[in-house]
């Protein structure tokens, strides 16, 4: 580092500066907010203004008392309402997840192998329905959908079906509205590890005998699956917690983790119970991430 | 364009021995049949018909871009033709996929696999073609040692040299036994001292295994030392074919002799034609020659005579055998190299001609100063004629 080696102070301060800032800004806008939500998980709600008990008893008793229960992690466990939300939210996550997968790997490779102005112009087909609000796309989705929706009065009208379906409010809208939301996070990551493949070793493994399927699963996949990995990531974790599109396009029944917290917090004002549901959602998200990090080593050693 | 090499050659063409595109009993192992490559309106090999016989280390040069990989990339079953058939031991080919094509091919990048160790790189041939897991390890081990990679076989691509990693795909593409091998410009990305010891071990291991190689290269040295034969290409088409001393000696065109090293060109007019041969008179001095060429040339034609910088002799005096085509030039340049002096001389016609002179003689004085009136020649039958 040239710059480091001219001004030594300076660089170094710069140097600190640039590597602590990260860390700074995890530290501000995660961990602090997280050890807030993990101390409230440990609290009792009581009507009041905040609506859980101190952590520590501020009364006059002299030597203070520590107020952490676990009731809240117990009744965790004691509710089968919210096993249920936890594993139907991790189902659902797991499926969407696999199907953008499956519907996005041949989008992201066709737009990888398309020519170069068709690729960006696809590119931008990809990101363009972040220009609207998400929310707006979910509603249309209920225009689309609904009993009287575009799709049940074009199927009406054509004659394929004598009365509307019942497609809004099921678990298939939920799907398709995630996997609708999400699979530009698949696509994105996808493409660009498959853009990054060298033709010439598709060749070659052709060369050496393989048949298309097999450079498929002994070159094209191996080496896209930082992709894969990345791309199911950022689609699986947003799932897991989606409120949004649970509550809209799924039926009243279809419990998942998002929706009961934000019961939790907003309908019961159980703040300390929404807290260690909360908490125990982010260890379930810890678990696929410290995956990933374990692969990654695994590549480099 | 006819491709076949009417001209006359002498017969020395390094370590091979037989000549089997002389003798018609032989029949060719690579037959191409009016190939053409188009990628939309642009035509990347137009219409090549070629035969290559077995164990033939057969080169393609040309410049860049002039084809030659999309050429070798339609005998690996990369690339599609346009038209035209490709036959290997008989069989067609054209419709067969890569996978099915009794070829390997180097490739110009190496195109090693980055997530698989050297020796599964190496193995991947033979993984494919369902060969008993005993007889893969023992043949990468005999490929690892042929090429000398047997300490590195666990390494994986990104912790080899250049070097080694193309070392690597030699291996992968020969493991095979393939009846033909490709190699597109193998040699391109090594330092000279690695190359031209590379250049030893190819040709050491074509003698070995007898298989086929075609190689593309840019580096005309490279080719003349390798081949059995050169083709040379420009814009899709084949400009000549013929051993390196054939297209060294008797280059078709300019083009042909100004890829192999330095040319002088002198002016003359066509005389006459006759078989085998035809007079030409030089432009400035009037001296009247015949030169071998193979083909008929319209009396009256202005044509090129070509001599090659190391069979031009520079005198003073008039030389008197009359074996030698005689010209006139001023010296107006000369350097000294110890063994050999080169001396640039202004022709009559106005051409810079480049004289490379061993120095035989000890001599303290230069025997040619600038500015001297000196005699340019030739034994006659060094010359070439090269046609516009
Ligand atoms: N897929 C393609 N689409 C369009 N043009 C192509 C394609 N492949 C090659 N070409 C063109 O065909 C010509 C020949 O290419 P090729 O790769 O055969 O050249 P080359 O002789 O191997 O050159 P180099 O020595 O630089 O490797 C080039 O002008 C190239 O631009
Ligand atoms: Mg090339």
């Amino acid at each position: 580092m040239t710059g480091a080696i001219r001004h030594g102070a300076a660089g170094r301060l710069w140097r600190t500066t640039v590597i602590t800032l990260p860390y700074a800004w995890l530290l501000l806008f995660f961990l602090v907010p997280f050890a807030i939500v993990f101390k409230i998980s440990f609290a009792d709600p009581i009507v009041a203004q905040p609506p859980f008990t101190p952590f520590f008893d501020w009364a006059e008793s002299s030597p203070r008392r520590l107020l952490a229960t676990f009731d809240n992690y117990l009744f965790l466990l004691e509710d089968k309402l919210y096993w249920v939300s936890y594993l139907r939210s991790i189902r659902i996550a797991f499926i969407s997840t696999l199907l953008c997968l499956l519907l996005g790997y041949p989008m992201a490779y066709g737009i990888a192998r398309a020519r170069p102005p068709w690729r960006s112009l696809l590119l931008m087909l990809v990101i363009l329905p972040f220009w609207t609000s998400f929310l707006l796309r979910v509603y249309a989705w209920i225009v689309m959908l609904g009993k009287h929706g575009v799709v049940n009065n074009a199927l009406l009208s054509v004659g394929f079906i004598d009365g509307p379906l019942q497609m809004l409010y099921t678990d298939a809208a939920v799907y398709l509205g995630i996997v609708y939301t999400y699979i530009p996070f698949m696509i994105l990551p996808l493409y660009a590890s498959l853009e990054k493949l060298d033709q010439n070793l598709h060749d070659a493994a052709m060369d050496l005998g393989a048949t298309p399927w097999k450079v498929f699963t002994d070159i094209t996949l191996p080496l896209s699956m930082p992709g894969v990995i990345a791309g199911s990531l950022l689609v699986f974790i947003p799932a897991l917690g989606e409120f949004v599109i649970p509550s809209l396009l799924g039926g009243i029944d279809s419990l998942m983790i998002g929706r009961t917290l934000y019961d939790e917090f907003f309908v019961n004002r159980d703040w300390p119970l929404a807290s260690a549901v909360a908490t125990v959602l982010l260890f379930i998200l810890i678990l696929p991430i410290m995956l990933f990090q374990r692969y990654q080593q695994g590549e480099e050693s | 364009m006819n491709v076949e090499s009417k001209q006359h050659t002498n017969e020395n063409s390094a370590a091979w021995t037989g000549a089997p595109w002389k003798d018609p009993s032989q029949s060719p192992f690579i037959e191409i049949q009016s190939l053409h490559k188009r990628f939309g309106d642009f035509t990347a090999v137009d219409n090549i018909s070629l035969d290559i016989y077995r164990g033939e280390l057969f080169a393609i040069l040309g410049g860049s871009g002039c084809g030659k990989s999309t050429l070798l990339r339609m005998l690996a079953g990369l690339e599609a033709p346009s038209a035209g058939r490709i036959l290997i031991d008989g069989v067609d080919v054209t419709e067969l996929p890569p996978y099915d094509r009794p070829v390997n091919m180097m490739f110009q990048s190496y195109a090693v696999f980055p997530h698989m160790t050297v020796e599964k790189n190496i193995a991947y041939g033979l993984r494919k073609s369902r060969v008993a897991p005993a007889e893969i390890e023992s043949r990468v081990r005999e490929m690892l040692e042929l090429v000398q990679l047997t300490n590195l076989e666990q390494r994986k691509p990104n912790q080899l040299s250049g070097g080694q990693l193309q070392r690597v795909a030699l291996a992968r593409a020969l493991i095979k036994r393939p009846k033909v091998l490709l190699l597109d410009e193998p040699l391109a990305a090594l330092d000279k001292k690695l190359r031209e010891q590379t250049q030893f071990e190819l040709m050491n291991l074509q003698d070995q295994l007898g298989t086929t190689f075609v190689v593309v290269t840019h580096d005309q040295e490279e080719a003349m030392t390798l081949a059995t034969r050169i083709a040379v290409m420009d814009e899709g088409r084949f400009i000549q074919i013929g051993t390196p001393s054939e297209v060294y000696e008797y280059p078709r065109n300019f083009f042909v002799a100004d890829f192999f090293g330095n040319i002088n060109i002198f002016d003359a007019t066509v005389i006459s034609s006759e078989p085998g041969f035809i007079a030409v008179e030089l432009g400035a001095s009037g001296t009247r020659i015949r030169i071998q060429h193979g083909g008929v040339i319209d009396a009256g034609a202005a044509v090129m005579i070509g001599v090659r910088p190391e069979k031009l002799l520079i005198s003073k005096d008039k030389p008197t055998d009359d074996r030698y085509t005689v010209t006139r030039g001023v010296v107006e340049d000369l350097a000294y190299y110890g063994n050999r002096s080169i001396y640039r001389v202004r022709s009559q016609e106005g051409r810079i001609i480049q004289v490379s002179a061993q120095n035989s003689q000890r001599s303290v004085e230069l025997a040619m100063e600038w500015d001297d009136e000196v005699y340019l020649s030739w034994d006659s039958s060094s010359s070439v004629v090269l046609q516009k």
